[in-house]
């Protein structure tokens, strides 16, 4: 998993069966101490995160899990909002 | 897997049910000389460990799932060992 923000929404009326009522975060991945690092991406929301919230994401098959039964083809899940994270 | 460090410890109210009780450190990832590489991961431990440990870090999420004990689980990298020394021979 790995921290990011939520910088965004992507609304897309057209798309897979399987993605229907799904909401699409757009993640900047954060570094340990809260800088953006490394490329922004696309993510199904599992949890009720929204714009400008910490959160952790998943990635992989394993992203369409909190969906189940449903499964919906994506590579990312918001899995967790973050409260706060502490550094040694 | 991969070799690690524990630098940090992140809490979560809100997240997914099958994550319920699990613990959630930050580790960055390191070469078997000590010297840190790439991004740093969210993992869930379940091994016990703690903030400046070096640890093992299995980043695939079939083995992740069964570290937690949960089948189905939303998560791809856990924490499955302490490392207590390495005996790297950076010169062969």
């Amino acid at each position: 998993m790995q921290l990011a923000r939520v910088i965004g929404e992507v609304v897309a009326p057209i798309k897979d069966a399987n993605l229907t009522g799904t909401t699409l975060l757009i993640l900047q991945p954060l570094s340990t101490t809260g800088e953006p690092t490394g490329r922004t991406l696309v993510a199904l929301d599992s949890v009720g995160a929204g714009v400008g919230e910490n959160v952790f994401f998943v990635r992989g098959r394993e992203a369409a899990f909190p969906f189940y039964p449903a499964e919906p083809p994506t590579d990312a899940a918001v899995i967790g909002i973050v409260d706060h994270w502490d550094l040694s | 897997m991969q070799l690690a460090k524990v630098v940090g410890t992140v809490v979560s109210t809100r997240k997914n049910g099958k994550l319920e009780g699990a613990k959630l450190l930050l580790v960055q990832p390191m070469t078997p000389s000590g010297e840190a590489r790439g991004t740093a991961l969210l993992t869930i431990d379940s091994v016990g460990a703690g903030i400046g440990e070096t640890v093992l870090v299995v980043i695939e999420g079939k083995a992740a799932g069964d570290a937690l004990g949960k089948k189905a689980a939303a998560v791809d990298a856990a924490i499955i060992g302490i490392v207590d020394e390495i005996d790297y021979r950076g010169d062969l």
